[in-house]
């Protein structure tokens, strides 16, 4: 090999890197999604099962679980609800600066008092409900799809997204826990998310 | 209260895909054998609740489940389930369920299942409720579903009487 032809190679070389940490400066400052940061932010305005404002603010302070479902739910708000349960079981004294919300999306039928009945056996998960267009707000905030599904008569049920949601003291979204993930594995979340 | 819901939601979930398979209650019922019926307890307040059954259609002729009844609840209707990524959708199978001959049918948590609306009374772990499921060819049937945990994907195994 000539001196040349190293020169070349060397260049080729330095240009090669160049070109890479361009790139990687594009991606980590323009083209990375801003969604991870901004995910849950929202002026939403909501209440909870005993009356108190619910918004954006209600989720600073302290780690929180955010779920949203509907109370004529079959299956997985009802399995989400006694798998939450489970886990503050499993944590114990640990979990005890952990928040939880069960969010509907269904505020014409789950009043305030419906939510409260509806979470109430668990001790530690608050129902929140609220008006048609702040529910609304809320689910555009956190990227949650729900629409209702007419079933017979008056009657309809609701699709919903079923993640639930980890949000750290900063009112950040943290990640989530899918429906029917293993016990072990969102306990390992819950623990992540308590010492972040 | 709080803690044994807790506790059987969470020894629910540790059995979590172990499988079942001989149960007390299995009913041959023309050419379908209908296997192991359950229900999952309703939590406090819980409007609507789920059941499930496998069914086996041993004929050479398909079979439909047309409809279901339960005196427990003001409607009872066949449902499908599906997650898509992380979305629940529900359906009503408004046309019932085919049983093709020769083939398994399962009802279960997370797919088909049977949709009680209007729960007249909550749906308490180790009880049985009757429902009365209509099939095009076969009939109607009366089978009684074994309540389990309320996180449960089984029946809660063998039950003596």
């Amino acid at each position: 090999m000539s001196l040349s032809q190293i020169r070349t190679v060397l260049w080729t070389l330095v240009a090669v890197a160049a070109l890479g940490a361009t790139g990687l400066y594009v991606y980590t400052t323009i083209a990375r999604p801003a969604q991870a940061v901004a995910l849950g932010q929202g002026d939403y305005q909501l209440v909870t099962a005993s009356g108190e404002p619910f918004s954006h603010d209600s989720l600073l302070g302290k780690p929180s679980m955010l779920f949203f479902g509907f109370t004529h739910c079959p299956e997985v708000c009802p399995t989400s609800l006694a798998e939450m349960a489970a886990w503050y079981e499993t944590l114990g004294e640990d979990a005890k600066d952990l928040n939880a919300f069960f969010i509907s999306v269904d505020p014409e039928r789950d009043t305030a008092e419906v939510i409260g009945d509806y979470v109430n056996w668990t001790g530690r998960v608050t129902g929140v409900t609220g008006s048609i267009e702040e529910v609304a707000k809320a689910a555009r905030a956190w990227g949650v799809y729900y629409e209702k599904v007419p079933i017979e008569g008056e009657d309809y049920t609701m699709d919903h997204t079923a993640s639930v949601f980890l949000v750290n003291a900063e009112g950040e979204f943290e990640g989530t826990i899918a429906y029917r993930e293993s016990a072990d594995t969102a306990v390992a979340k819950l623990r992540r998310l308590l010492a972040s | 209260m709080i803690r044994s819901f807790a506790r059987s939601a969470f020894a629910a979930l540790a059995l979590f895909a172990s499988a079942s398979t001989a149960f007390a209650h299995d009913i041959t019922f023309g050419a379908l054998e209908l296997n192991a019926p359950f229900a999952r307890a309703t939590l406090p307040n819980a409007p609507v609740g789920g059941g499930f059954l496998t069914i086996v259609n041993t004929g050479d002729t398909d079979d439909r489940l047309v409809s279901v009844a339960a005196d427990f609840a003001k409607q009872a209707q066949i449902h499908e389930m599906a997650m898509e990524g992380d979305v629940m959708k529900m359906r009503p199978l408004t046309d019932g369920l085919v049983i093709p001959a020769g083939e398994t049918v399962i009802l279960q948590p997370g797919g088909n299942h049977l949709m009680f609306m209007g729960l007249t009374q909550a749906l308490v772990e180790g009880e049985t409720v009757p429902v009365t499921l209509t099939f095009e060819k076969a009939g109607s049937v009366v089978v009684d579903l074994h309540i389990a945990a309320a996180s449960a994907d089984a029946p809660a195994g063998h039950m003596g009487h």
